[in-house]
């Protein structure tokens, strides 16, 4: 009980953390299970649809702002589809990997310019910013909120994969690519689909993130973006119940880590947890396993 | 071959374009000099961009205040035109060099800055190897200066900054453990909190260090070590950035130990970070608002008059110690240059060492090593209800 | 042409070309514009043999391997470590006491040595990563790297490391021709190794792993041999860089840093050396000089530039790149390599390039349609 006490505010941080990973890691896995595709860029989406966070609240109410930037978010996302990846449908898979670095490059850079390189505080948003007292650790609101609005997401988009058409047709494309292109289904909607869920979710999760973390920088979304990346990874890339344990397990992890004391590999700790799955396990948790034909 | 080809007119397109603009300004210089007006450049090496822009963007603030104010200086009888080359250095030791370099490209003078020790050392081969002498703002790190000859600065440094806030610490919170914080691959940070440490240390105090990686903006964990380490104070030196989000954490956690800091946190983004949170704030800093009410009142009316000025500062007119420092070191610099009668780098440099500026910080000579003389720090509590800063002591070292 | 004339060739372009660089040197004044040149150069250079060698693993033998930043980070440390004059230590090494190495080497052997380090540790790190596949394979060398930073900046290897801070002082070259030189000789010695029988296994990884294990190539022994040569290689880039830079430290090797190689080497062409080569010089010229008036006000007579101000040089720069990526998608030299002829060609064919470009943009044009 002592240890649960003493370990209390990082076990929370850890889950709160987690959940917004999770939320992050989806879009990559749902990405790379469709398209094999590493969207690097996706974490950068991450930080725009904080710093629209931080621009829309002095245009408008916050009800509206919210809305507003998960809107923005989705029609950014559904555009870097149709303008940096569509074109490149036919090329080599890493010029498609470049592109996503450059489209990252690219939205870095003009967050970098528009914020004139300063810090961004992320607007309070009332209620979730408030703080609570749990089991005698206090904390912020929006660490409690997190991991059940992260399971109430990921069960919602369970159910639109397994239980509708175009889930069906996500499933098909991710099973086999050319095969399900003849069998008709139209492989450019589902695409534009997997991206508006994916960035859909990371604009929820960039809520979250800098309500918790509140300031937001051009940099701000690639450590979160590669962490949440990792956990696809560690999951089982292409699997989204792998990504969220994933997630969970490494937004934990990391924040006992820095609790013992060795704050210098809290970040050094998840990649080499990362490298040890992927020896005993080279497709992850709950990855399938693909076999190579000659 | 057919890409090659489209490459070389791209290049060759490319390289019209940067020396028309080279060639631009080349003629601007000519025609400025053929109307009369001699030109001196001063170079601004400052971060514009990066952990501390924020900071950085004050500090060249002040600087373009006072040229604004100054913008000639006279030789030999002859009106000089002084013209500020500024660069950005992305607080990153790697592309500060070269940043550095461009600043040398540009023929300057003598150099300001930077803001940050880290760039600040990075860049000093550079101008050594150019012979061109510069002039630290608010670099407090001792690397700077020490066995440079051409690396001057008008701060206080880091060992003198630490005692005076382990003495702080001691004296004002009776603590016995600190916790300090400091970030990776960060000089200045982590040698604030090594002498913080040396002098807490040396007090009979004990210290629990840690650091966070690069890219970090989770410090719920660090709130907690530190709670969990039965801290009487939470040390934490580190960039603007980080610090607004140390606050707010601070704050969301309750944690109930003051908070010291270093002269970067002397700045309008701590004060709007902790406005209406519960955390008790001290800092050590050069400058104090109402020093020179003269100075104040000026330099607030011209940040107010323009809107990208005001920007800059962080949208209001608080001013930060760094911003009066920029302003110091533009009128050192051209106090050498008067010197030394000469806008020739080798003359500035040698005439540097014996100059004298009574500022608005203070009075500042320099000792051999190149380093200002000061033996005063000015501590400032934050006051979170109106979230400004109030003036607590002037503290030195015996 | 003979093949001894296109020795004789190349021999008089690259004397030719260090002869100039040397002219302008010894001319160019160091507050002139024309002085960022040098860095362009330099700076370039270093770039290309590290492009070069990371198109070794990804372009020529076609493993997806984004360690590069890491074993430059081993490289520049190991070179810096070794070449701090033991007078300089105490104050470099001032929270540690002077360090714990009291010995210094000269510049040439430790950056020999900040290579055999660098292929090491890729050696060891490659045991465990080159049996994964693709991307995997890419994670979990980006995740070398990144472990290797945490390490470097650890505390408790102070003494020899200097924690997270700068390490400085030790020895640089003062000519901008050693760098260009020794990155030179680099790229000469990764092209033997490339056009070697080595070279034709790696080629042949790239196309077909199962093909090439059923011709009788050890897969593993040469996927190997790529990955440590050219950390040997990026290890030697690191010590250059660290010697350009004149300071060093762990936090600048992120992982942004392979992301630029990895664009280089794509803007280049993968599995072309004189791509790798020829984006290096580009993107770094590009970033450090030629978009740099970008980032301040500029006036066309009495007309003021809109949107220029800090960080618009880096917003028209990778916009620059993504127009690249996305029209030229194998780069600029495909698998192209230079050659005397395809010059003599190109320069023929010059005065027909805006002809040739509208036919090809109606060609597209078309096909869109």
């Amino acid at each position: 009980m002592d240890f649960f006490r003493d370990n209390l505010p990082y076990i929370l941080a850890g889950i709160s953390v987690g959940g917004q990973y999770a939320l992050i890691a989806i879009g990559y896995t749902m990405v790379y299970g469709i398209l094999r595709l590493i969207n690097f860029a996706h974490g950068d989406m991450f930080m725009i649809a904080g710093l629209m966070g931080v621009y829309a609240v002095t245009w408008m109410p916050l009800y509206l702002a919210i809305p507003f930037v998960i809107i923005f978010t989705v029609v950014l996302g559904f555009l870097i589809e149709r303008a940096a990846y569509r074109p490149l449908r036919n090329a080599p898979r890493m010029s498609v990997m470049i592109s996503a670095i450059g489209v990252s490059y690219l939205l870095q850079n003009l967050a970098l310019y528009v914020t004139g390189g300063l810090t961004k505080t992320y607007p309070t948003i009332p209620w979730i910013s408030n703080t609570v007292t749990v089991f005698g650790a206090t904390t912020k609101v929006v660490t409690i909120v997190t991991p059940i609005l992260t399971i109430a997401l990921v069960v919602l988009l369970m159910i639109l994969i397994h239980k509708t058409k175009i889930g069906m047709a996500m499933r098909a494309v991710s099973r086999d690519f050319e095969t399900s292109r003849l069998m008709g289904i139209q492989i450019d909607s589902v695409i534009s689909m997997t991206f508006i869920i994916g960035s859909f979710l990371a604009a929820v999760g960039s809520i979250l993130y800098f309500s918790n973390y509140t300031g937001v920088m051009p940099t701000a979304g690639a450590m979160p973006g590669l962490k949440a990346f990792v956990a696809a990874v560690f999951g089982g890339i292409g699997s989204i119940p792998g990504a969220v344990i994933g997630a969970f397990i490494i937004g934990i992890c990391e924040n006992i880590i820095k609790g013992m004391g060795l704050t210098t590999f809290s970040d050094a700790f998840t990649f080499a947890f990362l490298i040890i799955i992927l020896i005993v396990r080279p497709s992850g948790l709950f990855g399938e396993k693909n076999i190579d034909k000659v | 071959m057919k890409k090659l080809s489209l490459l070389l007119v791209l290049v060759l397109v490319f390289s019209v374009f940067a020396m028309g603009c080279g060639g631009s300004s080349d003629d601007a210089a000519a025609d400025e000099s053929a109307a009369g007006d001699n030109v001196i450049k001063i170079g601004v090496f400052e971060p514009a961009s990066g952990d501390n822009g924020a900071g950085g963007k004050q500090e060249t603030l002040g600087i373009q205040y006072a040229n604004e104010m100054c913008p000639t200086v006279e030789i030999d009888g002859v009106e000089y035109q002084v013209q500020l080359e500024i660069v950005d250095n992305e607080s990153s030791t790697d592309k500060g060099p070269t940043a550095a370099q461009n600043l040398v490209s540009k023929g300057v003078s003598i150099v300001l800055g930077s803001y940050g020790s880290g760039v600040s050392i990075a860049a000093s081969d550079i101008f050594a190897d150019a012979g061109i002498p510069a002039l630290g703002v608010t670099c407090t790190n001792p690397q700077v200066t020490e066995g440079n000859d051409h690396y001057f600065r008008i701060c206080f440094l880091d060992p003198f900054q630490g005692t005076v806030l382990a003495n702080f610490a001691k004296d004002k919170f009776q603590a016995k453990t600190a916790y300090a914080l400091a970030k990776l691959g960060d000089d200045y940070s982590v040698g604030l909190c090594n002498y913080f440490k040396q002098a807490f240390e040396g007090l009979g105090g004990t210290v629990v260090y840690e650091t966070f990686p690069d890219g970090n903006s989770d410090f719920t964990s660090y709130v907690a070590n530190a709670a969990k380490a039965n801290a009487d104070v939470f040390f934490a030196p580190v960039s603007t950035e980080a610090a607004a989000l140390i606050i707010d954490q601070a704050s969301a956690q309750n944690l109930q130990m003051p908070i010291l800091a270093g002269d970067t946190w002397d700045s309008n983004v701590i004060t709007g970070a902790a406005k209406g949170k519960n955390v008790d704030i001290n800092v050590t800093t050069f400058y104090q608002e109402g020093g020179n009410p003269e100075f104040d009142e000026g330099i607030k009316a011209w940040i107010e008059g323009n809107s990208t000025n005001l920007a800059n500062n962080g949208g209001n007119t608080d001013l930060a110690a760094v911003t009066a420092m920029g302003y110091d070191a533009y009128f050192t610099a051209l106090e050498a240059i008067k010197l030394a009668g000469s806008a020739d780098p080798a003359d500035v440099m040698a005439a540097l060492p014996n100059v004298e500026y009574e500022g608005v910080t203070g009075l500042i000579t320099f000792n051999e090593i190149g380093d200002a003389n000061r033996t005063t720090a000015y501590v400032k509590h934050c006051n979170t209800d109106e979230g400004i800063w109030e003036f607590v002591a002037e503290q030195g070292v015996e | 042409m003979t093949k001894q004339k296109k020795w004789l060739l190349s021999c008089i372009a690259i004397a030719a070309f260090l002869g100039v660089v040397f002219l302008l040197e010894q001319t160019i004044p160091k507050s002139s514009n024309w002085s960022m040149l040098f860095t362009v150069l330099e700076k370039g250079s270093i770039y290309a043999l590290v492009a070069v060698s990371m198109n070794l693993v990804n372009g020529f033998t076609g493993l997806f391997s984004l360690g590069q930043a890491g074993f430059m980070l081993i490289g520049a440390y190991t070179y810096a470590i070794f070449t701090i004059p033991p007078d300089q230590r105490a104050s470099v090494y001032q929270y540690f006491d002077g360090g714990i190495i009291t010995f210094m080497l000269p510049a040439i052997p430790s950056i020999i040595l900040a290579g055999i380090v660098a292929g090491f540790f890729a050696f060891l790190i490659g045991l465990p990563v080159l049996r994964l596949k693709s991307d995997y394979l890419a994670i979990a060398s980006l995740g070398f790297a990144e472990i290797l930073r945490a390490i470097f900046q650890w505390d408790k290897l102070g003494p020899i490391t200097n924690g997270s801070n700068l390490l400085r002082k030790f020895t640089t070259y003062h000519t901008s021709l050693y760098p260009i030189i020794a990155a030179g000789i680099c790229i000469a010695i990764i092209v033997l190794v490339i056009n070697s029988s080595y070279g034709r296994a790696f080629k042949a990884i790239r196309e077909d792993e199962i093909a090439a294990e059923a011709m009788g190539i050890n897969l593993f022994k040469h996927k190997e041999m790529s990955f440590v040569i050219s950390s040997f290689f990026a290890g030697i880039g690191g010590a250059l860089l660290a010697m350009f830079q004149t300071t060093i430290q762990a936090s600048v090797f992120r992982a942004a840093l392979t992301y630029e190689f990895l664009l280089i080497v794509v803007i280049g062409g993968m599995g072309s050396v004189t791509g790798s080569i020829i984006a290096s010089y580009l993107f770094i010229a590009c970033r450090e000089w030629w978009l740099r008036f970008l980032d301040s006000e500029q006036y066309i007579g009495d007309f003021k530039v809109p949107l220029l101000r800090a960080g618009f040089r880096n917003v028209v720069f990778s916009v620059v790149i993504m127009i690249i990526v996305l029209f030229f998608s194998r780069g600029i030299m495909g698998t192209n390599e230079f050659s005397w002829q395809g010059l003599g060609g190109l320069i023929r064919k010059i005065p027909t390039i805006p002809a040739r470009l509208s036919r090809k943009f109606k060609k597209e044009a078309q096909v869109n349609e």
